[in-house]
């Protein structure tokens, strides 16, 4: 009995070492094959579902499959060339990040077409990667703040705001609530943020405008992923601050409203960043989260023009990727303005290139070379969710607005115009941010000649 | 009938003390390391290199230094990774601060580093064993964790606590394409695999086994436990130390302190559970093992043309993974390299019956 | 009294540590005290993970790496039952479900591992937490999800005459502690009072014993599994209706091993008073020592919490390695 039992392991073993085997021949042949293949541009998906990031990671992923969907669908592709796809689970770790990367990297007839990390951390390990394969990475509102420099950084791409632009826009609101920036003087300002890249990003800008305006800046780390915050509001309830900031991503959010509540903080005085204010943070606080702000990248809040086509086209088809009731929330319309801006790169790139499937290379220029304005976003139907962007050789980010928003207890409601972060203060930073990363890595920054290429 | 000793006949002591007296184990493992060597480069596709080569090299390495001192002198660890980052954070400052030194040296005195840390984290060992030992490398674990991410010397007081280094040039030779990578760990894992398995052959191998199957009687016999376990906890924080700094450099690029967390302090565990305790060739395979497993069970839904959802997909790994683990310590608890040891003895007999 | 000394100088050096901030005027009388209530409320979290580490380990010798997967299992069951039933039959049928489990456990894991070595069956229980925690998910999903008992999680203010600004007290903080005194006063009962329970205690004694005379090993496993599925239950409903049911719930339960080592373990009261321990010394560490060694050594940011419990473990793992309650003396070299 034995024996048989260790034979069939023994045969465990071979099936597996012939499955290795496999392995090994899989992706060449898939890529054998996809090289026939005609019109398709590949794009993969780097998401997470599980994980304690799952429950934002989810609608954004879905958004991403959902316009690439309807697209199909609707229009047959990008001016005819078929959209495919791959998702990977990264669990927001970044060595599933990295080997996600190289698994998809080559897949399709022309390769990746851009990259979409999802996180801040998976994003610093690819961008040493991206430049060597050539294949850009979209960082919109995350991702490093200096990456916002294209001369230095030619393959990032944080479009529409990095966490010092955030960080800036609700200093401003800050100033604005006290009457001025200059009546922020003495007063104490805490940043609660998740211990890791992401949540670290915007202390430089902090500590910088700390200095200018005179207000103490606190920062309180909580270690990842952040379900345990409790001695964070003891330091909280014994240091009074006048606000708080909160820089948290996936079940650290949640975690920080319900004890805030617990400790009795005032909601009200609290102001996530835009990662940090949508639908799965609030909604099983309830009532409790009331008052808390947000930002919020987008323009509006809600049902769009685009939501109709896609639930038109995919849900009821019933090919929707995620519940239908998702469909018009927070960080799902961030998911499609991210797959969309990615779309309209290709299109961009096509006008140069040919109507055919491109490679990453010639995608890059697509990016830096956006230049949407309003009607045209109208037309894609974006009208009143994004306001125009337009990127350029040396500035990688397009836009920098954002407007707060704040949980009625029920839904969000936006409570202020739009802010634009202050170049003033952030153009410094970056150069000089930038010129040490170029410094450190021997790179040569671009000069406005090699813009034309 | 072809894996006989018949004929091979021994003149000197030192020809029976080979690693390998039969001579097709030594034309086996020449033809490996050959192909290893010479065909790989050239039949290997860059996925296979970057995705399944490179990280069962550097793991391998790893769950070697971790078998020395879990497999072979009894030691439980379940903080290990946290050496791995003392390896790859020191390489990091090393090649930082003087970066006039050859790579091959900053490798060493990394190791070196994490040996001096391992051997300070490993002497609560001299006064508890077993799960009790396991919550002291816990306290490791979680410690250097937190070092890591709260002193800002040690990542060069970057603000977003994550490191990135640049390539590795040795004597001219850029270490960049997937290949070239491929070929510097398999030297630095072969020659380093030779010092494990020629280690364990002397007499503190002898002395780690001794004090593994029963720490009084060793000590009766004049084996000093101090001497017996500092080392080992040094020997196999030098391995994995190395093993982290060729993660961070050759693997990642660019590393946050949560690279070198619990989860693969347990990965590392597994491996050499899942690959055999006390055994070298056990450390191969379970890295290799666990470095494919994944990927497979990613894979296999696609051939079967079922979908699945990311998410379905990553909790069935889960759960396949764990009821992998509690069927392999059922059923072989030695683990994948005494199955191959019961192949070995099948095969002489074969085909044979008895 | 010598060989008591290193324990009795760690008590007092902790106990120092405790009263520090007070003494040196570092904090408010009333703020230190809501920090030591926010520490026992924490300790009493840890304390019910550990209730379920130490049945176990008393009953079968080995040590329940799964047993944060089973709080976290049992939770989402609570969870996700409750959306679709009334509070109480989503109880009943996920006590079945624990109870389930409880005997697959033994049959598929347990039995075949009989008289293998103590980092086997570790192992055994990791791969089984590894399991639990994607079937978990498989069924019930990945999202946070409520579980509602109805008490307001608005803070309270007590004491008001004694302390300036009185003291800040949550009334679920206070269902959870009461719920944890009920379920030890329950275990107490069940252990000293009905014949199961003598039986568990004589297993717990010595296996050979039991069996001699008669007591079925099997079933009293299957029990034993059973009940800390239970306290794995009320664990994941208190832990739940606190901070939300979610995956990282298994991971938190990880601090329940330095419980034991403090406590001992194979006693009930040691897990209590040892979760306790850790649950105070880690929100103090974490509050008042934390920003000075920030300011000390220039660091970013606190966060000695994480390690704070298993160095204290460490600790007495050297002065006294059975636990401040254990029994077993274990070999040292």
């Amino acid at each position: 009995m034995e024996m048989r039992l260790k034979a069939k392991l023994m045969g465990v073993a071979l099936a597996a070492g012939a499955a290795l085997s496999m392995l090994a021949s899989g992706p060449a042949t898939a890529q054998a094959k996809g090289k026939e293949q005609a019109k398709e541009q590949f794009f993969p998906l780097l998401v997470y579902r599980t994980g304690p990031y799952g429950p934002n990671g989810t609608p954004w992923a879905n958004a991403k499959q959902d316009y690439i969907k309807m697209l199909n669908a609707r229009d047959g592709g990008i001016n005819g060339v078929k959209i495919t796809f791959e998702e990977c689970e990264t669990g927001y770790a970044t060595d599933r990040g990295v080997e996600c990367y190289e698994r998809l990297k080559g897949k399709g007839p022309t390769g990746a077409t851009l990259i979409d990390p999802q996180s801040t951390g998976i994003t610093f390990a690819l961008t040493e990667k991206a430049p060597i394969d050539k294949i850009p990475l979209i960082t919109l509102g995350y991702g490093r703040s200096e990456s916002q420099d294209g001369l230095v950084f030619k393959w990032n791409f944080p479009l529409m705001g990095s966490y010092w632009t955030a960080a800036d826009i609700i200093i401003q609101h800050l100033g604005k609530k006290e009457g001025s920036l200059d009546n922020l003087k003495g007063k104490k300002i805490a940043l609660i943020y998740h211990d890791s890249p992401y949540g670290k990003e915007p202390i430089p800008l902090l500590e910088e405008r700390s200095k200018m305006h005179k207000f103490e800046f606190i920062k309180i780390p909580v270690t990842a992923p952040g379900v345990e915050q409790k001695s964070a509001w003891l330091q909280v309830r014994q240091l009074r601050p006048d606000y708080v900031l909160l820089w948290g991503w996936g079940v650290m959010n949640s975690a920080a409203l319900k004890e805030a509540q617990a400790t009795g903080y005032p909601r009200d005085k609290m102001f996530g960043v835009w990662w940090a204010g949508a639908e799965p943070d609030v909604k099983d606080v309830g009532e409790g989260a009331k008052g808390y702000n947000a930002l919020n990248l987008q323009h509006s809040i809600g049902m769009s023009k685009v939501h109709q086509d896609i639930v038109k086209h995919v849900h009821d088809k019933g090919q929707g990727t995620g519940p239908k009731d998702e469909v018009g929330t927070v960080l799902y319309n961030r998911g499609l303005i991210i797959q969309m801006l990615a779309v309209e790169s290709v299109r961009r790139a096509q006008e140069r290139y040919g109507k055919k499937p491109l490679t990453g290379e010639q995608v890059r220029w697509g990016i830096e070379n956006l230049a949407l304005d309003q009607k045209k976003i109208d037309g894609l139907g974006f009208g009143g969710l994004m306001r125009p962007i337009s990127t350029s050789c040396a500035d990688h980010m397009g836009s920098m607005m954002a407007r707060v928003e704040t949980w009625d207890g029920s839904k969000w409601v936006f409570t202020s115009e739009a802010y634009t972060a202050d170049e003033q203060i952030l153009k410094p930073m970056v150069k000089a941010a930038s010129a040490k990363y170029a410094e450190e890595k021997k790179i040569v920054p671009r000069t406005p000649a090699d813009c034309q290429l | 009938m072809f894996y006989r000793e018949n004929g091979q006949f021994k003149a000197t002591y030192r020809a029976d003390e080979q690693m390998l007296p039969i001579l097709q184990d030594r034309v086996f493992m020449f033809a490996v390391v050959a192909f290893a060597f010479l065909a790989m480069p050239f039949l290997a596709t860059d996925y296979l290199f970057l995705s399944i080569l490179i990280p069962f090299l550097i793991l391998t390495l790893a769950a070697i230094g971790l078998n020395l001192l879990v497999g072979y002198c009894g030691q439980i660890s379940i903080g290990h990774a946290a050496f791995m980052g003392v390896g790859a954070y020191a390489a990091y400052n090393l090649v930082l601060r003087l970066p006039q030194l050859n790579f091959l040296v900053v490798l060493v005195l990394a190791g070196l580093i994490a040996a001096a840390v391992g051997m300070l984290f490993g002497i609560p060992s001299l006064r508890i064993k077993g799960l009790y030992l396991a919550v002291a490398t816990l306290a490791a674990q979680f410690f250097i964790d937190w070092m890591f991410a709260r002193v800002k010397w040690f990542t060069n007081y970057a603000s977003s606590g994550s490191v990135s280094t640049v390539p590795i040039e040795l004597f001219g030779w850029k270490v960049q394409s997937p290949s070239d990578k491929y070929l510097f760990l398999l030297a630095v894992l072969v020659v380093f695999t030779l010092v494990a398995k020629n280690l364990v052959r002397g007499h503190l191998g002898r002395a780690w086994m001794a004090t593994r199957d029963m720490d009084v009687a060793a000590e009766v016999i004049g084996i000093r436990p101090v001497y017996a376990k500092l080392t080992a906890f040094g020997v196999s924080s030098f391995y994995c130390g190395m093993a982290g700094a060729l993660y961070g450099f050759v693997y990642l690029g660019s590393w946050e302190p949560a690279a070198f967390n619990l989860t693969l302090s347990l990965k590392l565990l597994f491996m050499i559970i899942i690959g055999g305790m006390g055994s070298i060739l056990g450390a191969y395979f379970g890295a290799a093992f666990i470095t494919v497993l994944p990927i497979l069970l990613n894979q296999i839904p696609l051939w079967l043309g079922l979908s699945l959802s990311t998410a379905t997909a990553s909790h069935l790994e889960s759960m396949i993974f764990g009821a992998l683990i509690v069927a392999f310590l059922i059923l072989e608890p030695h683990g994948l390299a005494k199955l191959w040891s019961i192949g070995k003895e099948k095969l002489r007999l074969w085909p044979f019956p008895h | 009294m010598k060989r008591h000394l290193p324990v009795i100088l760690l008590c007092a050096v902790l106990t120092a540590g405790l009263f520090t901030p007070l003494v040196t005027g570092a904090s408010s009388p009333g703020f230190w005290v809501e920090v030591l209530l926010g520490g026992l409320m924490a300790g009493v979290l840890y304390s019910l993970v550990a209730l379920g580490l130490v049945l176990i380990f008393k009953a079968s010798g080995v040590f329940n790496f799964a047993q944060g997967a089973m709080v976290l299992f049992a939770a989402l069951a609570v969870a996700r039952l409750s959306e679709k039933m009334p509070m109480w039959a989503a109880v009943l049928i996920a006590i079945g479900i624990m109870v389930l489990f409880a005997v697959v456990v033994e049959r598929l894991v347990l039995r075949p591992l009989v008289n293998q070595e103590p980092i086997a069956l570790l192992m055994a229980t990791l791969g089984v937490s590894y399991f639990l925690d994607g079937f978990g998910q498989t069924l019930w999903g990945g999202d946070i999800y409520k579980i509602e008992f109805g008490i307001s999680k608005d803070p309270v203010m007590i004491l008001e005459s004694l302390f300036q600004g009185g003291i800040l007290v949550n009334k679920d903080d206070m269902a959870a502690a009461l719920v944890a005194i009920a379920l030890v006063a329950l275990l107490a009962l069940f252990f000293q009072k009905t014949a199961t329970g003598r039986a568990l205690r004589a297993v717990a004694d010595d296996h050979q014993a039991a069996q001699s005379i008669g007591i079925p090993l099997n079933r009293i496993w299957v029990i034993v599994w059973s009940v800390a599925g239970i306290v794995a239950l009320v664990a994941g409903m208190v832990w739940g209706g606190k901070l939300g049911v979610q995956f990282s719930l298994a991971e938190v339960a990880l601090k329940a091993l330095p419980v034991v080592i403090l406590g001992g373990f194979e006693s009930v009261p040691g897990a209590i008073i040892g979760g306790l321990i850790i649950g105070v010394g880690e929100k103090m560490a974490e509050v008042f020592f934390g920003p000075v060694l920030v300011k000390t050594f220039d660091l970013a940011g606190g966060g000695i919490e994480n390690w704070f419990a298993y160095v204290l473990a460490l600790a007495f793992l050297l002065v006294r390695p059975e636990g401040l309650f254990g029994e077993r003396r274990i070999d040292r070299v």
